[in-house]
């Protein structure tokens, strides 16, 4: 037996995801990515003496979304409180949070382990206000202080330790940003920090109900380097409890460039961070029918449209999944089965030519110049035999990605529509066969398999445009009557 | 010569002279200049004041529509932010420090017409009850330069009390306003809590701040309020209630109210007899002018300065977590400190001793093995006051108390005794526990020459009966002395 086996991990998973909301949790300034240091700081981001927070209803109202996305309970009675502590990049020394009630409690998101579906038990989800950035590496002798971020309203998602591998936490957390760029209320980008994770970890025997010592690995800043951390960490921790190590409690930091974590703190230092209510924001109260509103106004999920698209549309799973992996694309393809039936069709179009094509184009879905009804038409084309799946999608789709045309007016302006008159196909059949006698000898032999090569030399003669099915019956008949 | 008794007197002397606000700052700033050793202001903006006057004479001039406040001379306490000037709330630790913008109620000053004179000396942030605990020195009571002005808002008690300015703005957290207004003989309003936006005023206790007037006379107190009051965007504590024209109001009111008075207020054993004495003669001018006058029982009084302490101090210690040497202000220079040793540097040499005080009191209520033995309990008697106040206030109209248990006392007398301090605070606190609106008027005087108020406190909002009332009983000043 693996010494690994022995053991099983318990982690547990705190998500903080920006909310992308015109402005700050509690004043007006932008939160936009990538501006100059400390440009959108009004006096109230500084903590300036005299300011006062007010709070972003947006905010609230996004921080619902996702609690009942996740089948939370949402607390009707909300408070903001203070989180006090120093560092420079928290203009006010203290940030405000939500201690005792966060706005979602409980819930949970679904994830799929080796095909079997698991619930992820969150803990909870609540609001704050992120911290500003401390920049160490421009001076050797300076920390540099970006107050730009100061104020951003994040949701904090927590997760109760429930998690057993890494292979979860990566599907936990794809499955987490696919939700919130579904709901629109987070852009989940890591790399930009938009989505941020950190790791608890701890491992036990096989068997013991106690949790082991908890260590916390940060500075995870993609969804494999949160698996890749995992993973590590495990080993790290299985590596010292074999040999006689003691696990302590530390902060930890994954060091992507060789794989490795390493302590940034020691045991996590005794800080009271004295909470207590916000006196300068008013407890607010979530009525009934506000949270009704928002419910309603939820777009129908990933997972269960994915479903849908399986059980009632007849997709494979692998496309229905596919499908779902971005809401444009969802929606995409739900416009577009308004005008046909065709689903498998639909669903091969936009996974495949139109991917391809708007990935080269570095576009998207969300500003796709092909309308839905065009696509239908195209399919439509091609199951009416005027075109071919390989000539629509080379030929029609470029176009089309262009400019806003009927499929078939492009099609007769390439001179491109197929020709299933018999009597012009007839034409290039015959000259086909006269110009291989050789080769229609050995079909007469028996190499039946050299009917390809005339249909292929007839496409040449036909410039495609020869429909391939007839082309082929009438080649049978010609070559096998005389 | 100018001389000012009220602002409806000072437009009507604007109507005849076309270089009167001119003139009136002039004037001002010469008594500014006279009273330079009562050191009531931290900064004259003397030019700007007169360059502002001759602006808003030649407005008038050329017609040009007038505001509520056109031309008044107004002082502010050195918490208030005034765009483009200092602003240090008398702590060494915001040296340097210059206001990016204008606090609310500035704004809505400037906007009708103010011309602001200076910044007035106060108690470091706010924290205090003599005036004794500025970084730049004691402001002196105008009356007798031995005794104190009263705090926080000493200098802008003393700025209207020695005619320095016309008004005054002052903040009042426990009774920074009232008790300053009685020791110097003026008037003092603290506006409910809510009604007057916060923004801009640097927080002490935010659940107790409330930006207060300083007047020489009722209906002066009440036009400011009608003009710094109301809804704001960037305050989600103040009310979008409607703002009366208090101006007006207060003189259509000829009401009988229902008064009554706490019992154990009148009785405490700190109350200065005198002050008892003729509060109780007041009450029957009261009576016979036709309002009605009971003693009620007050129960919690012993209480009411603990669980002051406690929260403020608890708020205080958080909301002062900014002043850190990062962003602004004093910096330790000491080199070779780490980040926390910056911190402690800054905040130790930055901080006078009452506010270091205060912020250790109120971390350790926070702090987890004390914070249900304190904070929670101060919090439940805070409710537990609210309640009684609803109560009282389901039968009447207004509450009588002294302002303070004992007129202006000597500078130096008290600042060694914390405790003996704060019990100064024992009337006022209450008015800010449960957010009610209560004023100061200068209504009797000591046998020792110090004049001392009597204290009006009315329900939520309702300033117009305070003001209303307060100034029919300023009509009987005359009759009882």
């Amino acid at each position: 037996m693996n010494i690994a086996d022995k053991y099983e991990a318990v982690i547990g998973l705190e998500v903080h995801a920006q909310l992308q909301t015109n402005s700050k949790l509690f004043c007006g300034d932008s939160i936009a990515f990538g501006a100059a240091p400390n440009t959108h700081v009004s006096p109230i981001t500084l903590g300036h003496p005299g300011t006062l927070p007010k709070t972003n209803k947006k905010a609230i109202e996004y921080a619902i979304k996702m609690g009942l996305a996740c089948n939370c309970e949402i607390e009707k009675d909300n408070y903001f409180a203070r989180k006090n502590y120093f560092y420079p990049d928290l203009p006010k020394g203290y940030q405000i949070s939500q201690h005792t009630t966060p706005i979602c409690k409980g819930g949970f998101v679904t994830i799929t382990i080796n095909g079997t579906e698991k619930n992820i038990q969150l803990n909870r989800i609540h609001l704050e206000e992120d911290a500003g950035k401390s920049i160490h590496d421009i001076y050797d002798d300076y920390t540099c202080i970006d107050l730009n971020r100061a104020g951003t309203p994040l949701i904090e998602i927590v997760t109760e330790p429930c998690l057993q591998s890494s292979e979860e936490a990566y599907q936990y957390v794809g499955e987490l940003r696919r939700l919130v760029r579904w709901l629109n209320i987070c852009d989940g980008n890591m790399e930009e920090g938009s989505l941020r994770c950190d790791a608890n970890v701890s491992i036990r025997l096989k068997g013991e109900k106690k949790l082991g010592v908890k260590v916390e690995v940060k500075n995870l800043n993609s969804i494999r380097n949160i698996k890749k951390a995992i993973d590590v960490e495990i080993e790290r921790m299985i590596h010292l409890a074999e040999n006689g190590g003691i696990i302590t409690q530390q902060t930890r930091s994954f060091d992507a460039t060789n794989d490795t974590t390493f302590s940034i703190l020691d045991k996590e230092e005794a800080n009271d961070y004295r909470y207590f209510a916000d006196p300068d924001l008013a407890p607010f109260h979530l009525t009934a029918p506000f949270i009704q509103k928002i419910q309603t106004s939820l777009p129908a999920l990933p997972q269960q449209l994915s479903k849908k698209y399986q059980n009632e549309l007849g997709l494979s799973e692998y496309d229905a999944s596919q499908l779902c992996d971005e809401k444009s694309t969802s929606d995409y393809f739900q416009s577009t089965i308004q005008f046909t039936n065709n689903y498998k069709a639909v669903a091969n179009w936009i996974l495949g030519p139109i991917r391809n094509y708007l990935n080269e184009a570095n576009a998207s879905f969300e500003t796709i110049a092909l309308l839905p009804e065009t696509l239908a038409d195209l399919i439509k084309l091609i199951e009416d035999g005027k075109v071919n799946f390989s000539v629509a999608s080379s030929k029609i789709l470029p176009v089309l990605m262009k400019e806003n045309k009927s499929p078939i007016t492009i099609a007769q302006e390439l001179n491109i529509l197929q020709v299933s008159d018999t009597n012009e196909l007839e034409n290039w059949v015959n000259q086909a066969i006269a110009s291989m006698p050789e080769k229609v000898n050995e079909y007469k032999k028996g190499k039946k398999g050299l009917i390809g090569l005339f249909v292929g030399e007839v496409k040449k003669l036909s410039k495609g445009k020869a429909d391939p099915k007839i082309v082929t019956t009438l080649l049978e008949q010609k070559l096998n009557q005389s | 010569m100018f001389s000012f008794t009220s602002i409806k007197e000072y437009h009507s002397f604007l109507a005849d002279h076309s270089d009167g606000c001119e003139v009136a700052v002039v004037h001002y700033l010469s008594a500014i200049e006279k009273n330079k050793h009562l050191n009531a202001f931290l900064e004259v903006y003397a030019n700007e004041a007169i360059q502002r006057a001759k602006e808003l004479d030649q407005q008038r001039k050329e017609g040009k529509p007038t505001g509520k406040l056109y031309g008044v001379i107004v002082a502010l306490k050195d918490v208030i932010a005034y765009k483009e000037h200092h602003l240090s709330a008398s702590s060494k630790i915001l040296e340097g420090f210059t206001s990016i913008y204008h606090a609310t109620a500035v704004e809505k000053l400037l906007a009708e017409g103010a011309i602001i004179i200076g910044r007035n000396n106060c108690d470091e942030f706010a924290m205090g009850s003599s005036n004794e605990n500025s970084a730049f020195g004691i402001v002196r009571n105008g009356l007798d330069e031995n005794k104190v002005p009263g705090g926080s808002s000493g200098g802008s008690a003393v700025a209207v009390q020695a005619g320095m300015c016309m008004i005054s703005l002052g903040s009042d957290t426990g009774g920074s306003v009232r008790q300053p207004a009685d020791y110097c003989g003026v008037v003092g309003l603290k506006p409910t809590y809510g009604r007057v936006s916060r923004y801009g005023l640097i927080a002490y206790a935010s659940s107790f701040d409330q930006i207060g007037i300083f007047a020489n006379n009722v209906d002066d107190a009440a036009l400011c309020l009608e003009v710094i009051s109301g809804q704001d965007n960037f305050d989600s504590t103040v009310s979008d209630k409607i703002v009366p024209e208090f101006s007006n109001e207060i003189n259509r009111s000829s009401k009988k109210y229902r008064i009554a008075y706490f019992k154990e207020a009148l009785e405490h054993p700190s109350l200065d007899p005198q002050i008892s004495a003729s509060i109780k003669a007041f009450f029957e001018i009261l009576t016979k002018k036709g309002h009605s006058v009971e003693a009620i029982d007050f129960k919690l009084l012993e209480y009411v300065v603990p669980t002051y302490y406690i929260l403020t101090t608890a708020e205080a210690s958080s909301n002062l977590s900014r002043f850190d040497g990062i962003k602004y202000g004093y910096q330790s220079a000491s080199k070779n400190a780490d980040l926390t040793e910056l911190y402690k540097q800054t905040r130790s040499q930055g901080f006078g001793d009452e506010v270091k005080r205060r912020i250790m009191l109120g971390s350790f209520v926070l702090s987890s093995g004390y914070y249900d033995a304190y904070f929670t309990r101060a919090q439940q008697v805070r409710k537990i006051l609210s309640d009684q106040v609803n109560q009282v206030f389901s039968s009447y109209n207004i509450i009588l108390s002294p302002t303070v248990p004992a007129p202006a006392f000597n500078i130096g007398e008290k600042s060694d005794d914390p405790i003996k301090m704060f019990l100064t605070d024992i009337y006022t606190v209450f008015a800010n526990l449960v957010g009610i609106p209560a004023i100061s008027i200068p209504l009797f005087k000591h046998s020792n020459g110090m004049p001392f108020g009597l204290q009006l406190m009315v329900s939520h909002f309702d300033e117009v009966s305070l003001l209303a009332l307060s100034k029919e009983m300023m009509q009987y000043k005359q009759h009882s002395y």
